[in-house]
C-alpha cells in the first residue's frame, strides 16, 4: 500500500532522506561535529523509541529507562577493560543482561500502577545508578574510558565513524520496524489493550501481566544495544548515562515527538537535541527557557509535535 | 555502643528530614493527585533563602524566619501559576511539567547565587556537642533537628487531625467535587496546602545545608529517597509517610555504618571492601523491593486511595 502524502509523511521522509544524507554533508564541509552530533541524535533516537513502545503503546511510564543505557555501555566499558574486545561476545552478553535486568525490575515494577509505576521504576534506575558509582575498579563516578571499540573483525570497522553512523542508522531503522511489527500485532493488540482496560483484557483470556512484561523487557534490551552504542560512540562510559535526568530527557523527547507514534521519537529526539544546540548558544543559562518551554509543551500541544503534523489533538 | 548510639541518632535525624520531605509530597498527592517532582527545588530554595537572608540579617533565627516564608510564598506562587492547571491532567503530564520546574530552578539558582554551594553557619549556642547519655556527646545542632521535627510532625498530625482547616484538608482528599459543592474555597485550600507542603521541604533543605552545603541539585537525590519512603508508607497517608522515613533514615544510615563490618564477618576483606558501597546505597532499594511485593500499595495505603 502506497502511503498516502500528508504533511506527516512528507516530513517524516525528508527527515530520513537527511539522516542518510548526514555524513555526505558533513564531508563535503569537512566538518566532523555535525557527524558526531547526528550520531548521537541517531543512537538517543533509538532509546526514546524503545521507550515509546512501553510509555506510548503499554501505557507504561517508566522513569528509569536511562538505566539500560548505562547498563550497555557499562557491559561493553568492563569487558574492554579486561580484555575482552571481540563484538560478538560484548554485544549479546550486553543485550542479555538488559534483558535480565529488566525482566527483574518489570517483575517487580509490573504489580503497580500509575504513580507507583513512575516512583518505582525511578527509585530502581537510581539504585543501578548507584551501583555504577560505585564500581571503584571502573572508574566509580568519573566513569571508564574505553579505549578500543567493539572488534567485529574484518566484518566490519566501527572506528570509521562514517561506518558507525550509517551502522547506527540502519540500527535505530530496525528497531522502528521492530515496534512496528510488533504494535500492529495480536501481541501489540493485546499490549494496547492492556494500557486502556487491563482488568478487561484479563477477562477476555489475555495473561496480561505476562505480555506487559514481555513488553517492558524488549524494550529494555532495545535500549540497552542504544547503550552499547553510546559507549562506543563516546569511547566512555560513566554512571552520569544513567542520571535520573537522562530518563527525565528521554520521557521529554517522546511527548516532545508524539507518544504512540512510530516516528515520534525520531522526531522528538532531532527536536530535542537541536533545541538544546540553539538555546545554549543564545545563553549559557539555556534551561531556564527550556523548562518553561516544556511546561507550555505540556499545557497547550499535548500530542507533540507529530500530534501537530497530523493536525489532531490526543486526548 | 557508643558509635551505635551516635549512627542511631543520626538515622533518626536524617529520617525526620526526610519525613518533613516526604509529608509535603503526600500531602500533596492525596489530596490534589499531583505527582510534584519540583519538590526538591523548594528544599534547595530553603536552603539557600536560609544562607542569604541569614547573612543579610546576621541572626539565625531570623534568617530561618524569612526563609520559611519565602519558600512559602514561592509554593504558593508556583501553585497559581502552573500546578493549578495541571490537576485534571494524567500523572504523566504532573511529571513533564514538573520536570521543566526542575530545570527552571536549577538554573534560576545558578543564575543568581552562581555555581559554587553557600554554608549556612550557625550560631554558637547550636555549635556545641551535649551530653545525653553519661560520657556520650552528641551534636547539638542535630539534636535540635529532631525535636523540631518531630515538634513539626506532632503540629501536623494535631492540624490535620483536630482542626477545621485539617478536615476540610481531609475532606478534599476523599471527595473534591462534593467539598465545593458545599461552598469551600477549593482554590486557595489547594494554594495553602501547597505552599505549607513547601515551606516543610524548605525548612528540611535549610535544616541540612547548615551539616552539608546549600548547592544545586541537593533537592533531586533526597526527593528521590522520599519517593522511596512514600512507596513504603502508602501514597496518601502522612502516618505511613512518618513510620517509613524513620524507617528509611535508619536502615540508610545504621547500613552505610554497619554493613562493612558486617560484610567482613563473612566475606574476605577485600571483597568486603568493594561489596559494602554498592550494597549499602542498594540496601533501602532491596527493602523497598521486597515491601512491595509483599504489600503493593504500601504499608499504610490512605482510606479511598485509588
Amino acid at each position: 500500500m502506497m502511503p498516502a502524502l500528508t504533511l506527516r509523511n512528507v516530513v517524516v521522509a525528508l527527515l530520513l532522506l537527511m539522516l542518510f544524507l548526514v555524513p555526505v554533508y558533513a564531508a563535503v564541509i569537512g566538518n566532523n561535529f555535525v557527524l558526531s552530533l547526528f550520531t548521537r541524535i541517531v543512537i538517543l533516537a533509538m532509546a526514546a523509541t524503545s521507550l515509546n513502545l512501553i510509555m506510548g503503546y503499554g501505557g507504561m511510564v517508566s522513569f528509569g529507562h536511562a538505566a539500560y543505557l548505562g547498563i550497555g555501555g557499562y557491559v561493553v566499558g568492563i569487558l574492554a577493560y579486561e580484555g575482552i574486545l571481540s563484538g560478538f561476545l560484548q554485544w549479546p552478553l550486553a543485550l542479555l543482561v538488559s534483558a535480565l535486568i529488566a525482566f527483574v525490575i518489570g517483575l517487580l515494577s509490573l504489580r503497580t500502577r500509575g504513580v507507583y509505576f513512575i516512583m518505582i521504576t525511578l527509585a530502581f534506575a537510581q539504585m543501578i545508578y548507584y551501583v555504577g558509582v560505585s564500581l571503584n575498579r571502573y572508574g566509580a563516578d568519573d566513569g571508564l574510558t574505553i579505549y578500543r571499540r567493539s572488534q567485529f573483525g574484518d566484518l566490519i570497522n566501527l572506528s570509521n565513524k562514517t561506518v558507525f553512523y550509517y551502522l547506527c542508522l540502519v540500527l535505530l531503522l530496525a528497531s522502528i520496524y521492530l515496534v512496528w511489527r510488533l504494535v500492529n500485532s495480536r501481541f501489540g493488540m493485546a499490549i494496547q489493550g492492556a494500557r486502556s482496560n487491563d482488568r478487561r483484557m484479563h477477562a477476555i483470556g489475555f495473561p496480561t501481566f505476562r505480555y506487559r512484561l514481555t513488553c517492558f523487557v524488549i524494550a529494555g534490551t532495545i535500549c540497552g544495544l542504544a547503550g552499547v552504542l553510546l559507549a562506543n560512540h563516546t569511547d566512555f562510559i560513566s554512571p552520569a548515562v544513567m542520571h535520573w535526568t537522562r530518563s527525565g530527557d528521554l520521557i521529554v523527547m517522546v511527548v516532545l515527538g508524539g507518544m504512540g507514534s512510530l516516528f515520534g521519537p525520531l522526531i522528538g529526539t532531532v527536536a530535542f537535541l537541536a533545541l538544546e544546540e540553539w538555546l545554549s548558544g543564545i545563553t549559557e543559562y539555556w534551561q531556564i527557557i527550556f523548562g518553561p518551554l516544556l511546561l507550555a509543551i505540556v499545557l497547550f500541544a499535548r500530542g507533540g509535535i507529530d500530534g501537530l503534523l497530523a493536525g489532531i489533538r490526543r486526548d | 555502643m557508643l558509635l551505635f548510639v551516635e549512627q542511631f541518632l543520626n538515622g533518626l535525624q536524617f529520617g525526620l528530614l526526610l519525613f518533613l520531605l516526604a509529608a509535603g509530597l503526600t500531602l500533596v498527592f492525596g489530596i490534589m493527585d499531583l505527582v510534584n517532582l519540583a519538590h526538591g527545588s523548594f528544599y534547595m530554595l530553603g536552603a539557600y533563602f536560609a544562607a542569604t537572608f541569614t547573612a543579610l540579617t546576621g541572626s539565625f533565627i531570623g534568617g530561618v524566619v524569612l526563609a520559611l516564608a519565602a519558600t512559602l510564598l514561592v509554593g504558593m506562587a508556583v501553585e497559581v501559576i502552573a500546578m493549578r492547571r495541571l490537576y485534571r491532567r494524567d500523572h504523566l503530564d504532573h511529571v513533564l511539567a514538573t520536570f521543566g520546574l526542575i530545570l527552571f530552578f536549577n538554573e534560576l539558582v545558578r543564575l543568581i547565587w552562581g555555581p559554587a554551594g553557600m554554608n549556612l553557619t550557625l550560631p554558637s549556642w547550636l555549635n556545641t556537642s551535649v551530653e545525653i547519655l553519661p560520657d556520650v556527646q552528641y551534636s547539638m545542632y542535630r539534636l535540635s533537628i529532631i525535636v523540631v521535627a518531630l515538634a513539626v510532625a506532632i503540629a501536623l498530625y494535631l492540624i490535620v487531625m483536630r482542626t477545621r482547616v485539617g478536615m476540610l484538608i481531609r475532606a478534599g482528599a476523599s471527595n473534591r467535587e462534593m467539598i465545593s459543592a458545599l461552598g469551600i474555597n477549593i482554590k486557595l485550600l489547594y494554594t495553602f496546602v501547597f505552599g505549607v507542603g513547601a515551606a516543610l521541604a524548605g525548612l528540611a533543605g535549610l535544616m541540612q545545608a547548615a551539616i552539608l552545603t546549600a548547592q544545586i541539585g541537593m533537592g533531586e537525590n533526597i526527593l528521590i529517597l522520599a519517593f522511596v519512603v512514600i512507596i513504603i508508607g502508602g501514597i496518601g497517608s502522612i502516618r505511613g509517610a512518618f513510620i517509613a522515613a524513620i524507617f528509611v533514615g535508619l536502615i540508610d544510615t545504621v547500613g552505610r555504618a554497619f554493613l562493612p563490618d558486617l560484610l567482613k564477618l563473612a566475606l574476605s576483606p577485600a571483597a568486603a571492601a568493594t561489596a559494602a558501597p554498592a550494597l549499602s546505597s542498594m540496601l533501602i532499594y532491596l527493602v523497598m523491593a521486597i515491601i512491595l511485593v509483599v504489600r503493593p500499595a504500601g504499608l499504610f495505603p490512605a482510606p479511598g486511595s485509588r
